[in-house]
């Protein structure tokens, strides 16, 4: 058992933060919840593309440079600790580009991968619906066959990055009939389709930070090419729920985040010292730290042919409640100053959402029961 | 980057985990609480049979070179089996303690079993445990390590720890004793987190079968997500126990060793409380097995550091105050 790099790895590590000390923008970019700032973010996005360093785990002939697992995990945490801006592409890179590779053709990869690599394709995502959030499965939208691909219509919402993205992935019912014999998960098929194409409507929502980070998709007899039918037709929902494992993994939040928040934490408690709080803004660290630890234990896993599974769940009900709690703690650090616009109360409204998003804590905890500790559903 | 155990480690775990799990530890806990030792030391010539009580030790005094892991693992399946005795201070605190002492030779027969010692650090650890069933006492003071006597009896929250009060004899000479007490509280930590692992294992089994309004009573959420959070508590503590193994002798030891005992000690409580909130009445009763655990957990959440003084520690290390 050891914690030790191999020289590729540590090289690897040295590049990266040369690059992301020389190039990392400041000052930081404006939100990307706004029409500068997602071309901003786009434009970040080149820059990391052009050193390969924007999708750094994916093959070399798609635009990424092969790295390993723990390679993959070291440049999120280089990444998160130079302070470098959120990743507008992440919809596409950390969810849509897993479920490519797992269920994608040759065709599709190609034609796919490189342009959301390089952020010329930045991609929403589209599960939710008005009257299935948690319960996804219950989804309304629907796709009917046409000539050379489908129709799409109906209504998502909570769509991530849609307001501003290029192209939006989600589930559509191609099969009313599985549904109408209460065989819900049936009759469901996994689609990618064009934000821009005729018949697609999207209205931004405000979120609780006021930017709109997500929107309503409205579709109405939306050609869709059978190309970008991804995975089998009817077997969407299997295909979509190893996108669910990823968003609530490893994919979506590395320790990275939590690692830089810790020790932004840290340095704050150092300048504001209140010895009431010491022990939270402890507790806080030990949190970031097991996470990475935790981790380490995963890739260890997943290198010796280990899968994901639902112990991911574990990882996203920790994460989630330990980012809301940093960031509590480093508010009440600030005393009277604490309600005052700033690093910490974004970073603290968007740690709200993650106990909501990705599947809600109810339900990761409903699936740590019933798959891990063996409970009756 | 290899962050797991190695084949050899699983099978050692698997084996001695076997070993207690064949061995009825609950009878032998509650010999123990009524201070009836010989079930207990039997399973200690068991533990020394296979290798476990020199797991500690030097190779000159019989050890055989085994790692921090190495005892982590090895504690990790005794506070799963709730074994009664003065295991840390045995296995761990002692072989550090008195490595450069005139009592040296003395750890081999602890190693072999043939001893059962036990240790005082007033004020962090102010009793020796167990100082009636062992056949050894010692106390450090400041840095004076002494031989001891027992004093009195002093009764713990969990009736399987028999404390002892004792009195500083012959004096064997200055120790710097952070090591072995550091040692002694990453074990711990180890074995309060396999006593949590071992009530997440008995609440998730009974809410398997114990029925209410037609159904187990697992089915119902509130339920589940009791023991869902304890789940995710204890596989949260268990890599920072790994990492504090392999930080011992790194100049970040003390730091790592306090954020496994906090975090081990707060998820084994959690464990404790939301287990017995699962079993309802039966847990709350002492002839049912759950509360060899519960008290257990209670007692070593403060053993060797209180959560206060870890945390201090790790304050400290991050800030400097």
């Amino acid at each position: 058992m050891d914690l030790d790099f191999d020289e590729a790895t540590l090289a690897f590590r040295d590049e990266v933060r040369a690059f992301l000390a020389e190039r990392v923008p400041l000052p930081a970019l404006p939100s990307m919840d706004s029409a500068e700032g997602f071309a901003a973010h786009r434009e970040w996005e080149h820059t990391l593309a052009e050193a390969r360093l924007s999708a750094v785990s994916w093959p070399r002939e798609l635009g990424g440079r092969d790295a390993s697992l723990l390679q993959w995990v070291v440049f999120e945490e280089e990444y998160f600790a130079a302070g470098a801006p959120l990743r507008v592409s992440q919809n596409g890179l950390f969810l849509l580009a897993p479920t490519l590779f797992a269920h994608g053709t040759p065709e599709q990869l190609a034609r796919i991968m490189p342009p959301m690599a390089r952020a010329d394709e930045i991609w929403a995502q589209a599960w939710s619906e008005p009257e299935a959030g948690s319960d996804l499965a219950g989804i309304k939208s629907r796709a009917v066959r046409t000539e050379g691909g489908w129709l799409l219509s109906g209504q998502k919402t909570w769509s991530t990055r849609a307001t501003y993205a290029d192209r939006g992935f989600g589930l559509f019912r191609s099969d009313p009939e599985p549904e109408r014999l209460g065989k819900r998960h049936g009759g469901l098929t996994y689609f990618m389709f064009d934000l821009r194409a005729d018949g697609v409507t999207v209205r931004g929502i405000p979120q609780l930070d006021g930017g709109p980070g997500f929107a309503e998709i409205f579709l109405d007899e939306v050609f869709v090419p059978d190309e970008d039918v991804l995975g089998e037709v009817g077997s969407g929902w299997k295909v979509a729920m190893s996108t669910a494992s990823n968003e609530r993994g490893l994919s979506l939040r590395s320790p990275g985040r939590f690692l830089a928040a810790a020790r932004r934490l840290v340095e704050l408690y150092g300048k504001r010292a209140d010895a009431a709080l010491g022990e939270r803004v402890v507790d806080a660290w030990i949190g970031a730290r097991a996470y990475e630890l935790h981790t380490w234990a995963t890739v260890t896993r997943l290198n010796e042919g280990g899968e994901l599974g639902a112990e991911s769940s574990i990882g996203k009900l920790f994460w989630s409640q330990l980012d809301v709690a940093l960031h509590e703690t480093a508010l009440d650090l600030q005393g009277a100053q604490g309600e005052v616009v700033d690093d910490w109360t974004d970073g603290y409204l968007f740690s709200l959402a993650g106990p909501i998003y990705a599947g809600t804590n109810e339900i990761q905890r409903n699936v740590v029961a019933e798959r891990l500790l063996g409970l009756p559903r | 980057m290899r962050f797991s155990e190695s084949r050899e480690q699983l099978e050692f775990a698997a084996s001695l985990g076997d070993l207690l799990a064949k061995a009825d530890t609950p009878a032998t806990v509650r010999a123990w609480a009524a201070g009836d030792y010989g079930r207990g030391r039997a399973l200690w010539g068991r533990l020394a049979d296979q290798g476990v009580l020199a797991l500690g030790l030097p190779e000159r005094y019989g050890g055989y070179g085994a790692t921090p892991v190495d005892l982590v693992l090895a504690f990790e399946q005794l506070g799963r089996a709730a074994v009664p005795g003065p295991l840390v201070e045995s296995i761990a605190v002692l072989p550090r303690l008195l490595a450069g002492t005139s009592a040296a030779p003395r750890l081999e027969k602890v190693g072999t079993g043939q001893l059962m010692a036990t240790v005082a650090m007033p004020p962090r650890v102010p009793y020796a445990l167990d100082g009636a069933a062992a056949d050894e006492l010692y106390v450090v003071a400041g840095t004076a390590v002494s031989r001891a006597a027992a004093a009195a009896p002093v009764a713990s929250v969990d009736p399987a720890r028999r404390l002892t009060a004792v009195t500083a004899g012959e004096s064997l000479g200055r120790v710097d004793p952070n090591d072995a007490f550091d040692l002694g509280a990453l074990c711990t930590a180890a074995q309060v987190l396999g006593a949590g692992q071992a009530l997440l294992e008995r609440s998730s089994e009974y809410a398997l079968q114990r029925s209410q309004f037609g159904k187990p009573i697992g089915s119902f959420q509130a339920v589940k997500h009791l023991l869902a959070d304890v789940m995710v508590a204890l596989d949260l503590a268990r890599p920072l126990l790994f990492g504090a193994a392999l930080a011992i002798g790194t100049p970040t030891q003390a730091r790592d060793v306090s954020a496994a005992k906090v975090a081990c000690s707060d998820a084994a409580y959690l464990a404790s409380r939301n287990g017995l909130q699962v079993h309802g009445a039966i847990g709350y009763t002492q002839e049912y097995d759950l509360s060899l655990w519960l008290t257990k957990v209670r007692a070593l959440y403060s053993a060797w550091g209180t959560q206060a003084e870890h945390r201090a520690r790790v304050l400290h290390a991050l800030v400097g105050t």
